[in-house]
């Protein structure tokens, strides 16, 4: 892998921009070693993609057993148990694993491009960040061969069930341990890079979207992942050293496990949302070849719907038995996001209006996740009010729901930065035709998959469960279908990639007409191993 | 407002009613289940007033969007402008959606006052959510059972994966359901013995959790006589998809009867329970493997074998085969920590003596000995 990675012949990337007394940083361990060492934003950017590939990929196979069990109703390829550790693992590997590292990663290598740094403020420790991974997802992937598995409890891991399994349940708190510090050392990092090495010229109001969004991003990451980091901890004691947080025979409750875990949870949702907002407020001006609309008011909506984040996190529970009024705040609260989510989705259509709108990979995908986004968002707004909530709560509407935010918003933003800025990255240009074919059927199986389930959540099925009544089996067997053709057009994307690298024809400077962050406009293609070691002075 | 919702609302309806027609007949369902008491049909029409509103929207922004991709293209030789800020603009898409969303928090909040309201019931049943199954408890009535899915196992297990080989209601239907007198209001309180559960019929717009260690409450007041179903909606271990949920909602004088049939049934089978009877190994062991089917199958399994890691074997273990007042106690009293529940609250003397005497005597386990009803009538106290 690392031998396919074009970085490495950065023969004139050496000399460039270094004119002065620093050309020893070029100087770094080869193969093996390198990756291991390196504290280069660009290095471990690049650590970080291809470990959330490999995760999406682990995550993605889990995903496929699952709906391969539900192709028919009945019990055919795994056990319950099994069946249960498969969605636990999934919905973990998916969140930490492939999602937050990708986003890191695009962190690692653009934010120090876009804000004209010279690498991020603390190298080593982001070294250390991006090390913390492999072990954590060992963790995860060892706790399947202890005996009793993999904890069969849902990515939420609800106690007092976390309670009764065995090993791997300890196994996995010990990873998402990791995970947290991981997640953690990583936003001190972007926060104090954003903050202290922005090139003089660079105000905060002048920053790419992208960096803003992670800003706050990393802010809501210092603030939320303690918190589960507190919440495994106690389901640790209490399955070990009798304590009883959670077991109302010793005075605990088991909902305060939830209020804990749904207050980092829903912030999470955000985490992982808002720099998915970021890369696609780049793609698609570049591509309207036309300013974003609103910077100063999508600044303000990302803002916004962080600080809201954190007062909502009940309505992931409407069901526990809330009393009245605590319903209403919840609901009322959880509406109130619309707000600052509709500035954003307008924002994005207005700066497409009267754009000259051109349509390659990258801008597929995001109008791709511009319309599935919103989707999810219209689901999220029948989900909010709590009538409908009771009925649709841990049914299969919720599956699709958060999938349509989550693979819709996420997955396919990711997707769109990473053909729009492959170029920068690689120095080679994409195949343009099967880019456009990893779009189309990417969007196309992804809806056979996901918005059936709509109609599955509204019939009455509900989510984790391995076998299902008759009267669910059409939709169900049209979901699995499409989970398949989702899992193989994926492995197209891993040959577009490689292809790229290897093969693909030389890229310009800028090769995308409306970009215009200092990547592009300041840097060659590709951006040698160091930039910005003189940081560029804006006007 | 009020008027423009009863509108909307009374179109909508006069839609879903043709689409509900329909999908009674065809097999996939688009919708939500036919609402059959007050409180479903307040979510139902909530959630198609939403929908109204949604696709509003939908045609709105995906219309401009649709615009802008077919019109302001390079390809056609649109030119770019280049505005990018306009703050009435701003301004109005912050404020516009704040106002629809007031009007859909207005009739939401009506029905969740509504839900909450659980003053006054005709009947109260205490629905206790077990690994795996529901047990019953009608307050006033005296009346308790315990409900366990119906579908026969083969129908479960194995590679048979045509329907028609499947029960009608596969999955979906109980030995004992839960019957309620038609047009009463039923308040269902919930609690849990072992993990959280939640007990949801989607057709009466009722889910409530089920929380260990704590009491919490919901209600419906059933319209129409029927049979009614729902399964269990919060992730409670291995055998979460197979506790389902029945309510047979009956005419009150048939509910009355049945109330007296079940009083009928539980004092004969007290009475039938001779404590002097004297048991035979025979007699207990064949009680006992009735017992063992009933409460024990789903985690130790038929062949007495358990599963690797998860759950112990009893077959050759040194609990059924060694100490009996060990094997007692773990029966009687459960393992904290894990699926191992106390039975002596679910079940009577007679049927824990006759499920230890058949653990001990199963499989490989030979030991040829004997717990006796009085034994365990001792060991309560």
């Amino acid at each position: 892998m690392e031998a396919a990675h074009p970085v490495q012949d950065h023969g004139q990337g050496h000399g460039h921009g270094d004119h002065s007394d620093h050309g020893d940083h070029a100087h770094h361990p080869t193969g093996f070693m390198r990756w291991v060492t390196t504290t280069n934003h660009k290095d471990i950017g690049t650590l970080y993609l291809w470990f959330s590939f490999i995760m999406f990929l682990t995550g993605g196979f889990m995903a496929l057993v699952i709906r391969a069990e539900l192709f028919s109703p009945g019990l055919q390829i795994v056990d319950p148990d099994f069946f249960n550790q498969m969605t636990t693992m999934h919905g973990l590997i998916m969140v930490f694993g492939a999602i937050m590292p990708a986003f890191v990663g695009f962190a690692n290598w653009q934010i120090p491009m876009m804000i004209g740094a010279p690498d991020m403020a603390f190298a080593r420790l982001n070294n250390w960040s991006f090390w913390l991974l492999p072990f954590a997802a060992s963790l995860l992937v060892l706790s399947f061969f202890m005996p009793g598995g993999a904890p069969g409890v849902g990515w939420t891991l609800y106690s007092p069930l976390t309670v009764q399994m065995g090993i791997g349940m300890d196994l996995t708190i010990f990873a998402v341990h990791l995970l947290g510090m991981s997640s953690i050392l990583g936003s001190i990092n972007i926060i104090t890079t954003i903050l202290n090495l922005r090139a003089p010229g660079m105000t905060l109001m002048r920053m790419p979207l992208f960096v803003w969004t992670w800003l706050i991003t990393a802010y809501l990451l210092v603030a939320a992942m303690p918190v589960l980091a507190g919440a495994v901890t106690m389901t640790l004691t209490d399955r070990h050293f009798g304590t009883t947080f959670f077991n109302a025979a010793g005075g605990g409750d088991p909902v305060l496990y939830q209020h804990i875990f749904w207050f980092f949870g829903h912030p999470e949702v955000y985490i992982i949302a808002l720099p998915a907002f970021g890369v696609v407020s780049q793609v698609i001006p570049a591509f309207s070849r036309k300013p974003l609309f609103g910077y100063a008011s999508m600044v303000y909506a990302t803002s916004a719907i962080a600080i809201l984040s954190f007062i909502v996190w009940a309505h992931h529970m409407y069901t526990v038995g809330m009393p009245v009024t605590g319903q209403l705040f919840f609901m009322y609260a959880t509406t109130l996001i619309a707000v600052p989510t509709g500035v954003k989705v307008f924002n994005w259509v207005a700066t497409m209006w009267k754009g000259s709108l051109t349509f390659e990979t990258p801008m597929l995908f995001a109008i791709g996740f511009l319309f599935l986004f919103t989707m999810g968002g219209f689901t999220g707004l029948v989900l909010s009010l709590v009538p409908i909530d009771i009925q649709l709560h841990d049914t299969y509407y919720v599956v699709a729901h958060f999938h349509y935010v989550m693979v819709a918003g996420a997955l396919f933003s990711a997707f769109a930065g990473v053909y729009f800025w492959l170029p920068k990255w690689t120095g080679r240009m994409y195949d343009e035709t099967l880019g456009k074919w990893h779009f189309w059927l990417t969007m196309i199986f992804f809806n056979m998959i996901f918005f059936v389930q709509h109609f599955l959540g509204l019939a009455g099925m509900p989510r984790r469960i391995p076998d299902y009544p008759l009267m669910f089996e059409t939709w169900n067997k049209i979901s699995s279908i499409g989970a398949f053709g989702f899992g193989l057009t994926q492995l197209l994307f891993l040959y577009i990639v490689l292809k790229c690298i290897r093969h693909g024809e030389k890229a310009p400077q800028k090769p995308w007409e409306g970009a215009d962050s200092l990547e592009w406009t300041h840097l060659p293609t590709p951006a040698p191993y160091h930039t910005f070691e003189t940081q560029p002075i804006l006007k | 407002m009020t008027a423009k919702y009863k509108k909307m609302i009374a179109a909508a309806g006069a839609l879903v009613v043709s689409g509900a027609a329909l999908a009674e007949q065809a097999a996939p369902q688009f919708n939500l289940q036919p609402p059959q008491s007050p409180i479903a049909h307040a979510i139902y029409d909530l959630h198609t007033l939403i929908m109204w509103i949604i696709l509003g929207i939908f045609v709105l922004v995906f219309g401009m969007m649709a615009i802008a991709i077919v019109k302001h293209r390079k390809s056609v030789g649109h030119k770019a402008e280049q505005f990018h800020e306009n703050t009435t603009v701003e301004i109005i898409w912050t404020i516009v959606p704040f106002i629809i969303l007031i009007g859909m928090a207005y009739p939401a909040t009506k029905t969740i006052v509504a839900m909450k309201d659980t003053s006054n019931p005709d009947i109260t049943i205490k629905a206790t959510g077990y690994q795996w199954k529901w047990g019953y408890e009608y307050l006033q009535e005296g009346v308790s059972f315990y409900a366990n899915l119906a579908t026969p196992r083969d129908q479960i297990d194995g590679h048979n994966v045509d329907a028609r080989n499947k029960n009608e209601h596969y999955l979906l239907e109980v030995d004992n359901a839960v019957v309620v007198p038609v047009g009463k209001k039923v308040r269902i309180i919930t609690t849990a013995n072992d993990v959280i559960h939640a007990w949801w019929v989607p057709a009466l717009g009722v889910k409530q959790d089920a929380i260990p260690g704590f009491v919490r409450d919901t209600w419906f007041r059933a319209d129409r006589v029927g049979t009614y179903r729902g399964q269990c909606a919060e992730l409670c271990g291995k055998d979460h998809g197979f506790m389902p949920i029945v309510v047979e909602v009956v005419e009150p004088e048939k509910y009355a009867q049945w109330v007296a049939g079940q009083k009928k049934t539980a004092t004969a089978a007290a009475a039938a329970v001779d404590p002097a009877k004297q048991w035979t190994m025979e007699e207990l062991r064949t009680q006992g493997e009735k017992v063992y089917s009933a409460n024990c199958v789903a985690c130790h399994q038929a062949t007495g074998m358990g599963l690797p890691g998860t759950f112990p074997a009893l077959s050759g273990s040194k609990i059924a085969t060694g100490d009996k007042a060990a094997h007692m106690d773990i029966v009687m009293n459960g393992k904290s920590g894990t699926a191992m529940a106390p039975f002596k609250t679910q079940l009577n003397d007679v049927d824990i003596a006759a499920v230890i005497t058949y653990e001990r005597n199963a499989w490989s386990n030979k030991t040829g000995e004997m717990v006796t009803p009085a034994d365990v009538k001792a060991a309560r106290k």
